[in-house]
């Protein structure tokens, strides 16, 4: 029977809970790296024995671990982000000019065929590339110096490379996002890139149809249909069936389409889930109510999930990596809040369950489905 | 033989105690300790100072003596102490962020 490896994140630590395919009982192991923040923590699609973890702190700033067991044991591997040439500057919150400085490691993204491979985003937004394992990182740096990057200002969260789309049927087609300048396209492997926000509107931006300058959250794919994207951007759901060339409005009935986290289901291309959340100022669920909404058409008609979740006196929110699916049918739904608790869907979004529900504040949740 | 006092994250990072000793050769000094300190634990790289600039960590602190020494330049001899192995080089996080 196939096992579940669901790697967690927090503001204190990893941890990782296992199960086996029924996704019933669970065992938890850790805090691996207690007391760090773990921005992010991802398996290798190749050798999912091989996991990476990017833990970071304010005190002694980044570190980045590589496990070849499964996260039984963890080696720190290289952590020097340095950017390519003479950095310069991108903009700053009030609008001047601000030095580009390495502060953490976002998002780890390891390369669908080579698990020593690794794209890191970063902030200050750039991508970096891994070859080795994690020894030695390198910056594409075709994306920080396309002719957009002085005039990128960062969002509340600080100037993020959040998420790396990698396209399975093309490796030369690379999707990132950043906070809060937007979404760009390699079709070269990393060498030249352009924005790719056509379709977007922001209420903070003067210009309606500015190339860049965009707070997109979260996006994900299917990889049975790589040119077909879901958004949540700061405000709005999107949808984009040309690789991100242009994208399309599908908040519908959604109770605020303000959030952070979107997933695809495994076995059902156009069902996704979003996190609704209050607002850009109440980061909590509306109502009080934890509340997962499934779209199954792809389209703008929604329908909340809460069978299992709170629905009364719950003020958490759910982070723009803290969603993920696994790959068994029917697919399971995991997503991570701020209050500590990690819940499962084993069927798709109609029925939940705690896993745990005490860690410390949740920032990423990724799954591994394995033999 | 220096002693070196590592607080609590670095030292679960390097897998050591609370005090490690180490060789340094030359003068003794906030640079060439942090050297010794990078050669012997990799990884140690970049959380004690930047790994560009070799600028202190904002958040860290050097003590020995009773001294604060974190703004003395890098390069500055340290106390006789520290480099006879009598007392220790303290690297210390500051208590700062709840």
């Amino acid at each position: 029977m196939s096992q579940v490896r669901v790697l967690v994140g927090t503001r204190k630590g990893a941890f990782i809970l296992t199960s086996d395919g029924t996704r019933d009982k669970w065992e938890v192991s850790g805090p691996h790296f207690a007391g760090w923040e773990i921005y992010h923590i991802n398996g290798s699609p190749a050798d999912q024995n091989r996991l990476y973890a990017s833990q970071t702190s304010g005190w002694f700033g980044q570190v980045m671990q590589r496990s070849n067991d499964g996260g039984q044991t963890w080696e720190a591997v290289g952590n020097e982000f340095t950017y390519d040439g003479v950095p310069g500057t991108h903009m700053w919150y009030d609008g001047t000019p601000h030095p580009w400085e390495f502060k953490r490691v976002w998002h780890l993204e390891p390369s669908l065929s080579d698990p020593d491979t690794v794209y890191a985003g970063v902030e200050d937004a750039a991508l970096f590339r891994t070859t080795d394992g994690g020894t030695s990182w390198h910056e594409l740096s075709g994306l920080r110096k396309h002719g957009s990057g002085a005039g990128w200002q960062p969002g509340a969260g600080g100037l993020g490379l959040h998420t790396i789309i990698l396209d399975p049927s093309n490796p030369q087609r690379i999707i990132i996002a950043i906070s809060a300048a937007g979404v760009f396209r390699t079709d070269d492997g990393g060498d030249t890139w352009r924005p790719a926000n056509r379709g977007l509107k922001s209420k903070y931006l003067p210009d309606p149809n500015a190339e860049v300058g965009y707070c997109v959250h979260n996006l994900a794919m299917h990889p049975s249909r790589p040119d077909t994207l879901f958004m949540q951007l700061h405000w709005n759901v999107m949808r984009s069936d040309d690789a991100a060339d242009s994208w399309q409005l599908i908040s519908g009935n959604l109770p605020s389409d303000f959030g952070f986290p979107v997933a695809v289901n495994s076995q059902e291309p156009n069902t996704v889930y979003v996190v609704p959340i209050k607002s850009d100022s109440e980061h909590f669920v509306p109502d009080a109510k934890l509340r997962v909404y499934r779209n199954r058409t792809g389209g703008d008609e929604w329908e909340a999930l809460t069978n299992g979740l709170p629905q009364e006196n719950c003020y958490v929110n759910v982070l723009r990596d803290a969603m993920a699916v696994d790959l068994l049918d029917p697919c399971g739904v995991y997503f991570g809040t701020t209050g500590g608790q990690v819940y499962v869907s084993p069927d798709g979004g109609d029925h939940w369950s705690a896993i745990v529900h005490d860690l410390p504040a949740v920032l990423p949740v990724e799954v591994q489905t394995l033999p | 033989m220096i002693r070196v006092e590592l607080p609590y994250h670095l030292r679960t990072l390097a897998r050591v105690g609370a005090e490690v000793e180490i060789d340094v050769e030359g003068a003794v000094t906030q640079r060439s300790i942090v050297d010794a300190i990078e050669d012997r634990y990799p990884m140690l790289r970049g959380t004690i100072r930047d790994h560009v600039t070799k600028q202190r960590r904002p958040f860290l602190r050097f003590f020995a003596c009773e001294e604060d020494l974190s703004h003395q330049d890098s390069n500055t001899p340290l106390p006789a102490a520290v480099a006879a192995g009598t007392e220790p080089f303290m690297i210390i996080g500051a208590i700062a962020g709840g």
